[in-house]
């Protein structure tokens, strides 16, 4: 009993206890090499931090959801991008264009809604025709970022509203808006994550389809709900981002699928569904960017950054193996 | 008759524990060259992990085994190949996009230089071997397109590339049919002449007394004796197999029966099962017997609403239902304990209260969020009323032994006060004692009011559990039994096809 506790502990604790390593290591190397004349643990760097690691982290929070549920979402970075050239161009709209500042809310809500849309196609086609969601969302991935460049070809879409960007940068105890909003979109979506019905039929769907059909839980719905849900996310860090920098890179949202899932198993959620955390991901997503500040902040070439990350993650999910194997092992009968 | 020859495979005293089970308690066992040796024993006696010990996949604690009275340890299954103990094993591992020669010599591919394949040597060698067991395909046949019989002809083929000592055949006739059996048999009896010893792993008494020499029987993990096949019967083989005779564990305590729950009639699944009719009382155990394939678990996957029936009609209560997918017979009342509890019955990684909650966890709200208390009280009410045992509610399922998760199976759907609860295959995989415990459970089912089907494979289990007796072969109820009427051979013989019996 003593012993799974232990186990327990060691794997969901896992990712803090690296975070930990990270600052301090950080923090000591960064004062031996006196390289920088600030503290890495400054509390003004851990507030940018928050905010730097939310357009990921966002996402990262409805992927975990996806993981969990069995499924992979790899057209994230194109929904995001799509959503931020729809909220700046619907700015330009000549419906919305005469409301004055009263167009932002609906510029947010055009972008969200389109987030919901994809979100909806890709849940749709998951469900009704049972393809592989690695497959759909691949495809996906592709056909959405076809339309980011159908919309304005290479060129940026470009539209500053200074009181989008108040809005963007206003914030309490030194927290922005978008750092708010991942803070507070961990915060329901753990909650639904744990406490909900919902919630907790997507773990049991996750962990053994066939039992959840079974026990007569609609698996169809859930996984809908849950590619809107990440759908609506990636559209929200989208607004929280976008309204603050006033333009959208075609490019922009590449890869972004691919960190989040790093974040995502970092955190402890397995590839295979059935087992995660929020917590953990959101774990997940400060110790990626804690990385990447850090190595900023001992002097390391920003090209390494991806390759220790790289290496960390491989030795993480390592050690994860030896953990479950070793559990599994005494049981077997 | 073979003692002046040196056995080709001998174990001597094998001890292996898990936790809390002592699996096998000193087991000793050996087949001389040119014998066929069965191997009998209940589900969970220890005759899979005897397997186990010997294929190299598990360690024994204590005991020795010899191949040619050459003390060898078993590390892995490649090893026991190497040292020419050979496995057929119930479920086929093969690559079935590979052609036969492939799979064949997988892992063991004629080479030529630069490690290309030597194709040529490679479909030589397959169809030399092919020819000796006389079938009807080649080398070049993909695998997948061959029917199980000739699969398992495969694999039989794999065990003849090396010098096979031993080979160990774990009921191989499970998925065959009359025709394809005789080939096979026909194949064991040449491997025979070829000198090698045979392990036969079956529960099917008349294919015993066919083909084996000796057997052997396990019981509880201990080593009960070796008979010689030609000197005994079956009724001294059962009484070893079960240590009991088995009239005096049948119950015929009859529950006060009730009006008809469920009430099937003229039901068929395209090829599955035909023209099946039953009808089941509130307060009764029904229960169906067959062998594998015969159509049982068809039938409760039919009445679940897994399958959709090609015809005949479903009454509950005297009420005609549709079922057309297991939340519609949830609604209806009608339950399913499946027959694999891991793949179909349990979330293995949620705890056990969320698994007993889990078809009703929609009801267990209060507002946005699931009601912690009202879930921990349903789980506590048939913790004490099931007897679970578990360290705690947050344990995972996956951590409990096969009788607990059984129960917690069995908990989540009497937690939905179900009409008819269908239990396939109750005791698979469950050790000897919780077997007794689960029993006893469904007969108080059945005392307090409820309809309970069973379905299983262990005669003494239908036997002991059910008032009545469906007996099942190819699809086709053959007869009903009260529990009364029913005697071992008229339910083997009915089961068998043997006799057709008067249909009831």
């Amino acid at each position: 009993m003593q012993r799974e506790t232990l186990k327990n502990l060691l794997k969901n604790g896992a990712i803090w206890g690296f975070i930990v390593l990270e600052l301090v290591f950080f923090q000591v190397v960064g004062s031996v090499l006196s390289l920088s004349e600030t503290a890495f643990i400054d509390p003004d760097n851990m507030l940018l931090l928050l905010k730097q690691s939310a357009p990921i982290g966002i996402i990262a929070v409805g992927m975990t959801v996806i993981m969990i549920n069995g499924n992979i979402d790899l057209s994230v970075g194109a929904t995001y991008a799509l959503a931020g050239i729809v909220m700046l161009d619907s700015m330009t709209w000549p419906i919305f264009v005469g409301l004055g500042d009263w167009a932002i809310p609906f510029a947010w809500l055009m972008a969200l809604l389109t987030g919901c849309a994809l979100g909806l196609i890709n849940g749709l086609i998951v469900w009704k025709t049972g393809v592989d969601a690695f497959i759909v969302t691949l495809g996906a991935m592709l056909g959405f970022r076809g339309l980011v460049f159908m919309y304005n070809g290479q060129q940026p879409t470009y539209h500053l509203n200074w009181t989008m960007v108040d809005i963007a940068e206003w914030g309490v105890f030194g927290l922005q808006t978008s750092a708010l909003v991942f803070i507070g979109v961990s915060l329901l979506v753990w909650l639904m994550m744990t406490r909900t019905v919902h919630g907790r039929n997507a773990y049991a769907i996750g962990n053994n389809r066939e039992a959840a059909v079974n026990a007569g839980i609609r698996v169809g719905p859930h996984i809908l709900i849950n590619f809107v849900l990440i759908g609506f996310l990636a559209a929200l860090s989208a607004v929280a981002f976008y309204s603050g920098s006033g333009s959208v890179n075609p490019n922009d949202g590449m890869l972004f699928e691919l960190w989040a899932i790093t974040a995502v198993v970092l955190g402890g959620t397995k590839l295979a569904g059935g087992a995660g955390s929020i917590v953990g991901t959101f774990g997940g997503v400060i110790a990626i960017q804690l990385l990447r500040k850090g190595l900023g902040h001992i002097g390391a070439q920003t090209e390494t950054v991806n390759l220790v990350i790289g290496l960390i993650l491989i030795a993480v999910l390592l050690l994860d193996k030896q953990l479950n194997r070793q559990g599994q092992q005494e049981l077997k009968l | 008759m073979t003692t002046d020859r040196k056995p080709a495979l001998r174990l001597e005293g094998i001890v292996k524990t898990f936790p809390g089970v002592r699996a096998l308690d000193g087991v000793s066992f050996e087949v001389y060259p040119g014998e066929v040796h069965a191997l009998m024993g209940e589900n969970g006696a220890g005759k899979s992990t005897l397997m186990k010990v010997l294929g190299g996949i598990y360690q024994p604690e204590e005991g020795r085994i010899f191949v040619d009275e050459q003390e060898t340890v078993m590390t892995s299954p490649l090893q026991a190949k190497a040292k020419g103990v050979m496995f057929i094993h119930q479920e086929l591992s093969l690559a079935n996009e590979l052609s036969v020669a492939e799979n064949i010599y997988l892992g063991a591919l004629p080479r030529k230089s630069f490690g290309r394949v030597d194709w040529k040597m490679l479909f030589d060698r397959t169809d030399a071997i092919l020819d000796r067991l006389k079938v009807g395909f080649n080398a070049r046949t993909l695998v997948g397109d061959l029917s199980i019989a000739n699969q398992q002809m495969v694999e039989i083929a794999r065990a003849l590339t090396v010098n096979a000592r031993a080979v160990i055949f774990d009921e191989p006739t499970a998925s065959l049919t009359d025709a394809e059996k005789v080939v096979l048999f026909e194949v064991i009896e040449s491997l025979q002449a070829e000198g090698v010893g045979i392990v036969y792993i079956s529960h099917r008494m008349e294919e015993i007394f066919k083909m084996t020499d000796r057997i052997s029987v396990l019981r509880d993990g201990s080593y009960r004796g070796t008979l010689t096949t030609a000197e005994t019967n079956e009724d001294e083989v059962t009484n070893m197999m079960i240590g009991r005779s088995l009239d005096l564990s049948r119950n015929h305590a009859h529950a006060e029966l009730g009006d008809v729950a469920l009430q099937v009639e003229g039901l068929s699944c395209h090829a599955l099962f035909q023209d099946v009719s039953f009808e089941v009382r509130e307060g009764e155990v029904l229960g169906f017997y067959g062998l594998v394939g015969a159509g049982r678990t068809e039938i409760a996957e039919t009445l679940f609403g897994l399958r959709t029936p090609s015809a005949g009609k479903i009454f509950l209560k005297g009420q005609e239902i549709r079922i057309h997918s297991p939340i519609q017979a949830i609604q209806n009342g009608i339950s399913l304990v499946p027959e694999s509890r891991k793949e179909q019955g349990l979330v293995l990684g949620m705890s056990c209260r969320d698994n007993i909650t889990l078809p009703q966890v929609d009801d267990m709200t209060a507002g946005p969020f699931v009601s912690d208390g009202a879930e921990i009280s349903i789980f506590d009410q048939y913790r004490d009323k099931l007897e679970i045992k578990t360290p705690s509610w947050r344990t995972a399922v996956g951590n409990l032994s096969g009788g607990n998760q059984q129960k917690i199976v069995i908990g989540k759907w009497l937690s939905m006060r179900p009409e008819v609860l269908i239990v396939d295959e109750p005791t698979r995989g469950i050790d000897v004692g919780s077997k007794a415990e689960i029993h006893n459970l469904l007969r108080d089912l059945a005392k307090q009011g409820y309809a309970v089907i069973v379905i299983s494979s262990e005669m003494p289990e239908v036997l002991h559990v059910a008032d009545r007796i469906v007996a099942m072969y190819h699809g086709k109820v053959i007869r009903t039994f009260t529990a009364e009427e029913v005697t071992e051979d008229s339910l083997i013989q009915a089961i068998s096809g043997i006799e057709g019996g008067k249909a009831a």
